[in-house]
């Protein structure tokens, strides 16, 4: 998000995505907006049901179309992808955008081999032929890592461990080398030194490809390692927004606050309790009105006038920097001061 | 620590489970070695957290200091008294003061019964009658978790992720334990929930000292729960310290690429500690490693390595009841580990 006059590589404005349920309409994503560049990650935050995943499977054009109804616009290179027909998305998918999800031994087919699946994505883009297909392959799970990869190919699914599952998923996410890449959650189900393992293979990559990633987690530290931007979704809603270092020195939103209060630390006192968020996440069926972290929020009763319950508070973003909040800039620095005081004591 | 009169005593606990294969009559085949040869002790009110990542075998040492596993070999005694091979009416006084919080607040609780029939479970099964009834205590134990007392007669459906972990651990609470065994208690929620739980666990401790044996992946959530902590890799114990020893001056290479393994929420330049990169996976306990377990995948590993497995002892430089598992313990002015080729861990 570093200059404004030229066209970002990936552009969502006002995404606004909404399921039908039995129960009534969930607002899953409701006004998202956010830019990503060639060759930088963008970290998304949040908690189950923020609305993260939905907004990447959108992208993507992986939504159940008849039972969601989307709002707003995502360019990709200028493209528009909302109004894409199924077969154009099918050329974009795996070739120019691609995914990796949490959990790879469901996302991996496992009656057929490993190379196999990886092949299938590249002879479809490419038109390769089968030979041509497993010498890639090869040479992705050689990238990737993979010990002896050329017998490694041959293998199914369940002779892979976690973390070479995850790799040969990520094998297959860039063989076509796309040029957006979406990690949902791709280390969540990985142990600490598979996961450090995975996140400098996925930095290594996108130095050498430039490849744009999105990454979702609910790890603020696996953020503070890997990603460029940040943006912290709470109940379907962007709260704040900046790079990394903004974001993680000086949080602007309660709930950013509240997130890095609930994370325990490696260093630093030990007997201080944790500040947890009070309640629990919303339910997007009937979300709370105003905003929508107003009844976990402890400083919501300082605004005047009970804003906070009755509007919903604007995204003031400039240069790629803000949040979402009736806090005045005066009582945010000065409640920040408060927070950090009990963060360093 | 005092070793003099701990709660809970293991000395050289195994567990190994065969594997059967074999045609056309099955037989045992082999065994995985999930848990081989522990020694530790809980002191009473003390927490003991249990790190180590998929496979080392720490929610089967927490299943077998329960005994809901029946060890293979070594001992485990509770106040004294052995446990190990107790017999079901031998066990019943003691299950009623070792009780467990497991990981899955969804799968731990039977969908059919209420709130109040889930945790008073525990006081009927033991013929417990506390006075005023289980209804009454029911509703002190819920108000103790941070519930409403008023949900006595709601389904386990009708509570969130963190409210169900809440019923869980006051289920626990029912027999008033001296020792509750906590299976990942708080990885199946998110963020702010599980500070939510951890304060609660923490303040339970304090306040009832109870003793915890603490089983997490997470070394963040650990350190910040357990007094005392053991790191554990392919089913034996690498280091064990008290908290401040273990992250402040950790001895063991394992330890120390684990701990650089986590990502801290810091937007510093500079790591707080040095990057070490182990490469490969842990290797399978159908088959593990001779000597020390870890030499596969670790970068000091030398000969004596692969032939002596390296007992746990307090080695040089260690606090008191600091104790480490390697023949060549780090230093602090060790040179930090250079990245290891990949055919290494092929």
């Amino acid at each position: 998000m570093t200059s404004t006059d030229q066209q970002p590589f990936l552009s969502v404005r006002d995404l606004k995505v909404h399921f039908s349920t039995e129960d009534g309409v969930v607002k899953a994503v409701d006004g998202l907006s956010f830019d990503l560049a060639k060759g930088k990650t963008l970290g998304i935050v949040g908690e189950s049901g923020s609305g993260k995943s939905v907004t990447n499977l959108t992208i993507l054009g992986l939504h159940d179309r008849d039972r969601t109804s989307i709002d707003g616009e995502i360019l990709l290179d200028g493209k528009e992808l909302l109004t894409a027909s199924e077969r154009e998305l099918e050329q974009l998918r795996g070739n120019k955008m691609s995914m990796i999800f949490q959990d790879a031994l469901a996302s991996l087919s496992p009656y057929h081999t490993i190379g196999k699946q990886i092949g299938e994505t590249y002879r479809k883009h490419t038109g390769a032929s089968k030979k041509e297909a497993r010498e890639r392959a090869i040479e992705m799970l050689r990238r990737v890592g993979i010990p002896q990869p050329d017998v490694r190919v041959d293998d199914y699914p369940h002779q892979f461990s976690g973390g070479m599952r995850q790799r040969a998923m990520i094998a297959m996410a860039l063989v076509c080398d796309p040029e957006l890449l979406i990690a949902d959650e791709p280390t969540t189900a990985l142990d600490v030194t598979v996961q450090a393992q995975i996140m400098d293979l996925l930095k290594d990559l996108q130095q050498e490809f430039g490849t744009a990633i999105i990454f979702i987690t609910h790890d603020l530290g696996v953020i503070a390692d890997i990603a460029d931007d940040v943006l912290v979704m709470y109940g379907g809603r962007c709260v704040e927004r900046g790079t990394k270092k903004e974001v993680l020195r000086a949080p602007q939103h309660p709930y950013t606050w509240g997130l890095l209060g609930s994370m325990p630390s490696l260093e630093g006192p030990v007997d201080v309790p944790l500040s947890p968020i009070p309640g629990s996440p919303p339910s997007l069926l009937n979300p709370p009105s105003g905003c929508r972290f107003h009844p976990r929020c402890t400083f919501a009763e300082k605004v005047q006038g009970g804003l906070c319950s009755t509007e919903q508070p604007l995204l003031d973003i400039t240069d790629g920097r803000g949040s979402a909040c009736h806090l005045t800039d005066d009582q945010r620095r000065e409640f920040f001061a408060d927070y950090a005081a009990t963060r360093s004591h | 620590m005092s070793n003099t009169n701990p709660l809970l005593d293991v000395t050289g606990l195994t567990k190994h489970f065969p594997v059967m294969g074999g045609f056309p009559f099955k037989r045992k085949i082999g065994a995985v070695q999930a848990v081989d040869g522990l020694d530790f002790q809980v002191a009473e009110g003390e927490s003991l957290g249990l790190v180590g990542e998929s496979g080392c075998g720490k929610s089967t040492t927490g299943r077998l200091i329960t005994r809901l596993l029946e060890p293979t070999g070594g001992s485990i005694k509770y106040r004294g008294q052995d446990i190990t091979h107790a017999g079901r009416k031998q066990l019943a006084p003691v299950r009623s003061e070792i009780q467990m919080i497991f990981q899955d607040p969804y799968a731990s609780l039977n969908p059919r019964q209420t709130v109040g029939k889930i945790i008073s479970g525990p006081m009927e099964i033991n013929g417990i009658n506390p006075p005023g009834g289980h209804e009454k205590r029911v509703r002190e134990l819920l108000e103790t978790v941070g519930l409403n007392p008023e949900h006595y007669n709601r389904f386990p459906h009708e509570f969130s992720g963190g409210q169900r972990q809440r019923i869980g651990v006051a289920r626990a609470l029912a027999l008033e334990p001296k020792l509750i065994v906590a299976d990942e208690p708080v990885s199946a929620l998110d963020v702010s929930i599980q500070a939510q739980v951890v304060n609660l666990l923490q303040e339970l401790q304090q306040d009832l000292g109870i003793a915890f044996v603490f089983i997490a992946h997470d070394l963040a959530v650990v350190r910040h729960f357990s007094q005392r902590v053991a790191v554990m890799y392919l089913g034996k114990i690498v280091e064990i310290a008290d908290r401040e020893d273990l992250y402040d001056n950790p001895r063991h290479p394992y330890t120390r690429a684990l701990l650089s393994a986590v990502p801290e929420a810091t937007a510093d330049d500079i790591p707080a500690r040095e990057r070490i990169r182990l490469t490969g996976d842990v290797p399978s306990p159908l088959n593990p490693p001779s000597g020390c377990r870890f030499r596969t995948r670790c970068w000091k590993a030398t000969e004596k390595c692969a032939t002596e497995a390296p007992p746990l002892v307090q080695v040089a430089g260690n606090k008191e009841g600091h104790l480490t598992a390697c023949h060549y313990p780090e230093t602090h002015d060790t040179v930090p580990a250079p990245r290891l080729s990949k055919d290494v861990a092929a």
